[in-house]
C-alpha cells in the first residue's frame, strides 16, 4: 500500500499507474488523480484516498544542461541531480532535509531549505514547467498566474512533466561547518541574526523537551577543497518502533553531549551537512506501523515561537529531530507556498491516536494565535478553518485547480 | 569504447547506458519507440554520452545487417513477458520471436564482426531457471536463450570474444512502482550497475543481485514431483 512518509493518514487508491514517458503522459480516465513522485511529504498532501495515483518514479530524465540551466523530468530526484552537479562544479540553489524527492514534488511544495535567507524557495529558481492538464499541455513561466498557483500548489494544477531549474556555481562538494551550542532561545536569536547576516546556510537542532530550549547553532558555507561522502549507508529493514520518551531524551542527551564536545569548526561532505538522515534509509520505520506527525510551523514573532516550543516542552512532544530555522524576508513565489518572514520549527510527534491528535491541535491553535501558518507538505491534521486563515491567497488559488485533480489534503482544507 | 544497446528504452539498459554516457563512451541506441528512443538519448547526451539512435523493431530480422557492425560492447535488452494466460499459437509465437528467434539470429550475426576484447551481454531472467505455470513460454524463452548464450560463449572465447548471461530477480520498475516492495526488490539503478561491472569483469553468468544464484539453485534441486505441486 502506497503510504506517505509519516505513515499516517492511511489511504487507499483506486488505482495507481505509472508515467514514465513524457511524450505519452496523458491523464487517465479514472479521477480524481494526483501525480506521487517519492513520497516524502509526511502526511495526506501526497495521498488521494479513493482516487487514482500518478507514480512519476520512472519519469526521470534529462533533457539539456546548459549555462547552469538543467532542464530534467519531474520524477528526477535532487540526489540524482546533485551527482550529476556537483562534479561539474553547480549546486541546487535550494535543497530541503533530504534529498530523496522529486523535483515535482520540490514545486508542489516550493521547498526550502537552510539558506533560506538568501536564496528563498525551491520555486524562485524555476524557470519554466510543463503541465499536463485535463484541457491540454501547458507551458508557464515566472510571470503566468498558473506558475504562481503551480509553485507550492500541491501537485493540485497538472501534472508537471518538466521543469527547468537555474543550478548556482559551487566550488566543491566540501561545506565548512561551524556548531555553537547555545542555551536558551535568547541566544538562539542572537546567533540567527549575527550568522544569517554572514553565512549561506543557517539551522538549529533544539532539544525539544528542555523546559530551557537549549540547542545547537550550525552555520555553513561552501568552501573550496575536496570532502568525502560519507560510505555507509544503513537501512531500516521493518518496523522497529524504536522512539519513545525514554530514547528521545537520551538521543537529545547523547547528541547534545557529542555537539558541545565536537563544537568549533570542520570541513564536511554536503551529504551529511544538509541530509543527515539519509544516512539511515526508511527511518521512518523507527515510529512503528502508526506513524508519526510532523507538526511545522511559522510564526512571524519571537513571543509567538516561544509560546509554541514552551507548549511543546510541556507536552513531552519527545521529537530526537527538531530543526528551528528563521525565514528570510525574500517572498515566495506561489500562491500557497508556506515560508515567510518568522521562525520555523519541525517537531516529530509518535503516533500514538487521539492523544496525539491533542497535542497536535493545542500546537496549531498557538501558531494560529500567533498569526502563523503550518506547513501541508508535513501537515495530516490541520482544520479547514485553520487553513483558510494562513493561506488567504486561497481564494485566488482555487480556479487554478485542474477539475481533474485533488488531494486527501485538498478535500480535508478545502471542506 | 563503441556499445550497442539493443532495447535501449528498457530499465535496466538505462541504468546501465547512464553509466557509461557518464564515462562519455559511444553508444547507438536501438529501440522500437521513436519518442521513448529520443528521450533516453537525451538524457544521455546531457549525462556527457556520444549518442546515435536507430528507431528498429528488433523482431523484424531484415533488418539485422545495419547492426553488424565492429562494437566493443553489445549489450541486448529488449524482451517481452507476454501474457501467460493467452493461448493463441501466433501470441506464444510472438515471445518466442522476441526473446528467443530474434537474439539467437542477430546475436549470430554480430558475434561474426565483434573485434577481440569485446563483450556481450544478454539479459536473460532467472525464470529460464525452471518453468513456472505462471509464466511458461516466458520462462522457456529465456532458458533457450540461455542455452543459446552457452553456446555462443564457447564459440567466440576462441576469438577473445566474451558473452554474459544476466540473471536479474525482481526488479523495481516504473511498471512495479505501484507494488509493495519485499526485500527481493533490487532497483534498476542496481542492476544496471551490476550489469556494467559483469560486463567488465570475467564473469559468464551473472545473477543480479547475486543472491539469486542461491534462490535458484535451490528451486532448481527440488525434484520435479514436488516441484509440479507447487504454486508459486
Amino acid at each position: 500500500m502506497t503510504e506517505s512518509w509519516g505513515r499516517y493518514p492511511a489511504a487507499a487508491h483506486a488505482a495507481e499507474i505509472p508515467i514514465a514517458w513524457r511524450s505519452e503522459a496523458r491523464l487517465p480516465p479514472q479521477r480524481p488523480v494526483l501525480a506521487f513522485g517519492q513520497g516524502r511529504s509526511y502526511g495526506d498532501a501526497c495521498l488521494n484516498d479513493g482516487g487514482t495515483l500518478l507514480h512519476t518514479f520512472g519519469l526521470d530524465r534529462f533533457i539539456d544542461f546548459q549555462a547552469g540551466v538543467l532542464r530534467c523530468e519531474a520524477g528526477v530526484t535532487l540526489r540524482q541531480i546533485l551527482d550529476f552537479a556537483v562534479p561539474r562544479g553547480w549546486f541546487l540553489p535550494v535543497v530541503p532535509g533530504t534529498e530523496q524527492v522529486s523535483v515535482g514534488g520540490a514545486i508542489a511544495n516550493d521547498i526550502h531549505g537552510k539558506n533560506h535567507h538568501r536564496a528563498g524557495t525551491f520555486g524562485g529558481h524555476v524557470r519554466r514547467l510543463e503541465l499536463v492538464r485535463s484541457d491540454g499541455r501547458v507551458e508557464c513561466a515566472p510571470g503566468d498566474p498558473l506558475f504562481a498557483a503551480t509553485v507550492g500548489g500541491l501537485g493540485l494544477t497538472g501534472l508537471v512533466t518538466w521543469a527547468e531549474i537555474a543550478l548556482m556555481p559551487v566550488p566543491g562538494p566540501a561545506i565548512e561547518v561551524e556548531s555553537i551550542p547555545f542555551a536558551g532561545l535568547d541566544q538562539f536569536f542572537t546567533l540567527s541574526d549575527e550568522s544569517d547576516a554572514r553565512s549561506a546556510y543557517t539551522v538549529a537542532w533544539l532539544d525539544v523537551l528542555s523546559a530551557s530550549h537549549r540547542g545547537i547553532f550550525f552555520r555553513g558555507d561552501a568552501v573550496e577543497g575536496g570532502a568525502r561522502p560519507p560510505r555507509l549507508r544503513a537501512s531500516v529493514p521493518f518496523d522497529l518502533p524504536l522512539v519513545n520518551g525514554f530514547t528521545v531524551r537520551a538521543f537529545n542527551a547523547a547528541y547534545s553531549a557529542a555537539n558541545r564536545l565536537a563544537a568549533g569548526r570542520k570541513r564536511v561532505h554536503y551529504r551529511p551537512f544538509f541530509f543527515p538522515l539519509d544516512g539511515i534509509g526508511r527511518w521512518n520505520r523507527l515510529y512503528g506501523k502508526r506513524g508519526f506527525l510532523q507538526f511545522q510551523c511559522v510564526v512571524p514573532t519571537r513571543d509567538g515561537i516561544r509560546a509554541i516550543l514552551d507548549a511543546a516542552a510541556r507536552l513531552h512532544a519527545g521529537s530526537p529531530i527538531t530543526v528551528l530555522k528563521k525565514f528570510g524576508d525574500l517572498p515566495s513565489p506561489g500562491m500557497l507556498s508556506f515560508p515567510r518572514p518568522g521562525f520555523t520549527v519541525a517537531i516529530d510527534l509518535a503516533n500514538r491516536g487521539e492523544e496525539t491528535f491533542a497535542h497536535y491541535q493545542r500546537l496549531e491553535q498557538l501558531v494560529m494565535v500567533a498569526g502563523g501558518a503550518l506547513y501541508p507538505a508535513k501537515d495530516a491534521r490541520m482544520s479547514a478553518e485553520s487553513f483558510a486563515r494562513s493561506y488567504p491567497r486561497v481564494a485566488e488559488f482555487t480556479p487554478f485547480v485542474d477539475p481533474a485533480f485533488s488531494s486527501s489534503f485538498w478535500r480535508r482544507v478545502s471542506r | 569504447m563503441k556499445i550497442l544497446v539493443l532495447g535501449a528504452t528498457s530499465a535496466i539498459a538505462q541504468a546501465a547506458a547512464r553509466l557509461w554516457a557518464a564515462r562519455g563512451e559511444e553508444l547507438l541506441l536501438v529501440a522500437r519507440n521513436g519518442d521513448r528512443l529520443s528521450a533516453v538519448a537525451g538524457d544521455l547526451r546531457t549525462r556527457g554520452g556520444t549518442v546515435e539512435t536507430l528507431v528498429q523493431d528488433l523482431d523484424d530480422a531484415s533488418l539485422y545487417g545495419r547492426l553488424v557492425r565492429p562494437f566493443d560492447r553489445v549489450l541486448l535488452a529488449h524482451g517481452v513477458l507476454g501474457d501467460p494466460a493467452e493461448v493463441e499459437p501466433a501470441a506464444i509465437e510472438r515471445v518466442l520471436r522476441t526473446n528467443l528467434i530474434g537474439p539467437a539470429q542477430l546475436l549470430t550475426l554480430i558475434g561474426e564482426q565483434l573485434p577481440p576484447g569485446a563483450c556481450i551481454a544478454a539479459l536473460s531472467s532467472v525464470a529460464g531457471d525452471r518453468g513456472r505455470a505462471k509464466n511458461g513460454i516466458y520462462g522457456a524463452s529465456k532458458a533457450g536463450l540461455d542455452a543459446f548464450l552457452s553456446a555462443l560463449r564457447q564459440k567466440l572465447i576462441r576469438r577473445g570474444v566474451r558473452v554474459v548471461t544476466l540473471k536479474p530477480g525482481f526488479v523495481d520498475t516504473p511498471m512495479t512502482a505501484a507494488l509493495p516492495k519485499t526485500p527481493l526488490f533490487a532497483s534498476a539503478e542496481s542492476v544496471g550497475r551490476g550489469v556494467v561491472r559483469a560486463m567488465e569483469s570475467g564473469a559468464d553468468v551473472v545473477y543480479l543481485p547475486g543472491y539469486w544464484r542461491i534462490v535458484m539453485f535451490l528451486i532448481r534441486s527440488l525434484p520435479e514431483r514436488i516441484f509440479k505441486k507447487l504454486s508459486f
